[in-house]
């Protein structure tokens, strides 16, 4: 794997980014605007806001980096950028990791405007270190990335693909602990819950806990976030039937 | 660069057999094609061309026999710098400019710059370099895609309907350029559904439901079916036999 073929892939993933500003702002703005409004309507109970806002952090970046990056690469395959590429010497590693840079990047910017915005403007104190919630954040928004590559193998058109997002996103939001504690779950469903990225995403950021805790979830996100993009790079395919 | 060793074929198919959700698209198909030919796939749509064409880059999967590329199999590690390609999609960044698209696919090749300039004046884009891709007429779109085929001066061009779309003129100077390279030594594949234009290639392949029908040079087209034209001989090979 060559690291300049990946980092030329990420350039010009950014590249497309910059000209497509309306896709930029969009991307920045929706999900501290929903954690504003979600700060704005717990108004009356702080205590609340405090509770939820900070999972927030570590769901939105997954549910939007995951819609991007399977539209994005869906359109590589229809437009015929993906077999092109595919027939010249860039490897799938290199393809793949492209994208994990450049959306990762994406996702720190995201990430590093909604946490400062949910401290200063939206008033959430919380019991957390402010740098690990950005982690958590990061990861959920590559895991979103990874999970969107892995996954737009399986869908054939862009409707599909966005199809995706409540068979594959919406479960995991249910079962996360944002809804439901984890711990009240019936038995069978907190084994699933237990397992999933998103829960180890709003584990991670819960207040009050020991680092080893907090760096386990790390470890189980990161761990997803390489099996996803294996499965990725395992699904584009140099020869199609 | 690994040496070449001077080969005899270029291109050479053995009874390649491509079946596709149980159509058969390819029914055993044999020809060699030398070093620095210029050879034109003709037949109506469906007739395989494509499938030909993708077989030769190896992005599709084959059935039965062997096709070879510079001596080696298609699909070959050793190929992906010594194809270019024109599939009939664009297979361009329609959201980044022709400059951008092509310092991007030169990169991944490891071509210095200065091939982008080459080969955006060879295809005369070099007043629009900075446009982007989406803004052009399709005309100038195939030509973009064109130049990418051309990067790197590949000594084997496959091009799947390169002149669909364009005007007179630019197909007149286009075919000049392919004859350029053949007399150069690249050997030259491209497909068309019009026998006149495809008349300038020095041999015709001409496939009709997945045969080979004919491989001939486009006077002994003439006298085998005693068509005063090139479109009369092209509609009675069709229709008759």
């Amino acid at each position: 794997m060559s690291m300049r073929r990946t980092f030329l892939t990420t350039r010009r993933i950014v590249q497309q980014l910059r000209h497509d500003p309306r896709t930029v702002v969009l991307l920045m703005l929706v999900p501290s605007a929903l954690v504003g409004l979600l700060a704005w309507s717990l108004q009356r109970s702080p205590g609340s806001f405090n509770a939820v806002g900070p999972k927030l952090l570590g769901v939105f970046p997954l549910i939007v980096m995951f819609l991007v990056t399977s539209v994005t690469t869906l359109r590589e395959r229809s437009v015929g950028t993906l077999e092109r590429l595919l027939t010249l010497p860039l490897t799938k590693a290199e393809f793949v990791n492209g994208y994990a840079l450049a959306f990762g990047l994406v996702a720190v910017v995201q990430s590093a405007l909604v946490s400062t915005l949910s401290y200063t403007w939206f008033g959430l104190t919380h019991h957390g270190v402010p740098w690990r919630i950005s982690v958590v954040a990061l990861c959920a928004g590559l895991l979103g990335t990874a999970f969107g590559l892995a996954l737009s193998a399986l869908a054939h058109s862009e409707f599909q693909a966005v199809q995706f997002m409540p068979a594959f996103i919406l479960p995991q939001l249910l079962l996360c602990g944002l809804v439901v504690p984890v711990n009240e779950l019936p038995t069978a469903l907190r084994y699933v819950a237990d397992v999933l990225p998103m829960t180890a995403a709003v584990h991670a950021i819960a207040p009050l806990q020991s680092s080893a805790y907090y760096f386990g979830q790390i470890a189980i996100m990161v761990a997803y976030i390489i099996a996803a993009l294996a499965v990725g790079a395992g699904t584009l395919r140099r020869t199609t039937k | 660069m690994t040496v070449n060793p001077p080969l005899p074929w270029a291109l050479a198919a053995e009874d390649l057999r491509v079946v596709r959700h149980k159509n058969e698209i390819l029914k055993s198909i044999s020809f060699s094609v030398k070093r620095g030919e210029l050879v034109g796939l003709l037949g109506p749509s469906g007739s395989g061309k494509s499938t030909l064409m993708r077989s030769i880059l190896g992005v599709q999967a084959i059935t039965g026999g062997t096709i070879r590329v510079l001596g080696q199999r298609a699909g070959a590690p050793f190929l992906r710098n010594r194809i270019g390609y024109m599939a009939q999609s664009s297979a361009v960044y329609l959201d980044l400019t022709i400059e951008e698209n092509l310092l991007y696919f030169a990169g991944v090749l490891e071509l210095p710059s200065s091939e982008v300039i080459r080969v955006v004046d060879q295809v005369e884009l070099a007043a629009l370099a900075n446009r982007i891709v989406s803004s052009l007429s399709g005309g100038e779109q195939i030509r973009v895609s064109l130049a990418i085929a051309l990067l790197g001066s590949p000594p084997v061009l496959v091009l799947d309907e390169p002149t669909v779309g364009l005007d007179p003129l630019l197909r007149r100077d286009l075919w000049r350029t392919f004859e350029d390279l053949a007399d150069r030594g690249t050997t030259v594949v491209v497909s068309s559904h019009v026998l006149d234009e495809a008349a300038r290639c020095g041999r015709l392949l001409l496939l009709r439901n997945g045969e080979l029908l004919f491989d001939t040079t486009p006077r002994e087209l003439l006298s085998a079916t005693g068509a005063a034209t090139y479109d009369e001989a092209f509609i009675r090979l069709i229709e008759g036999a």
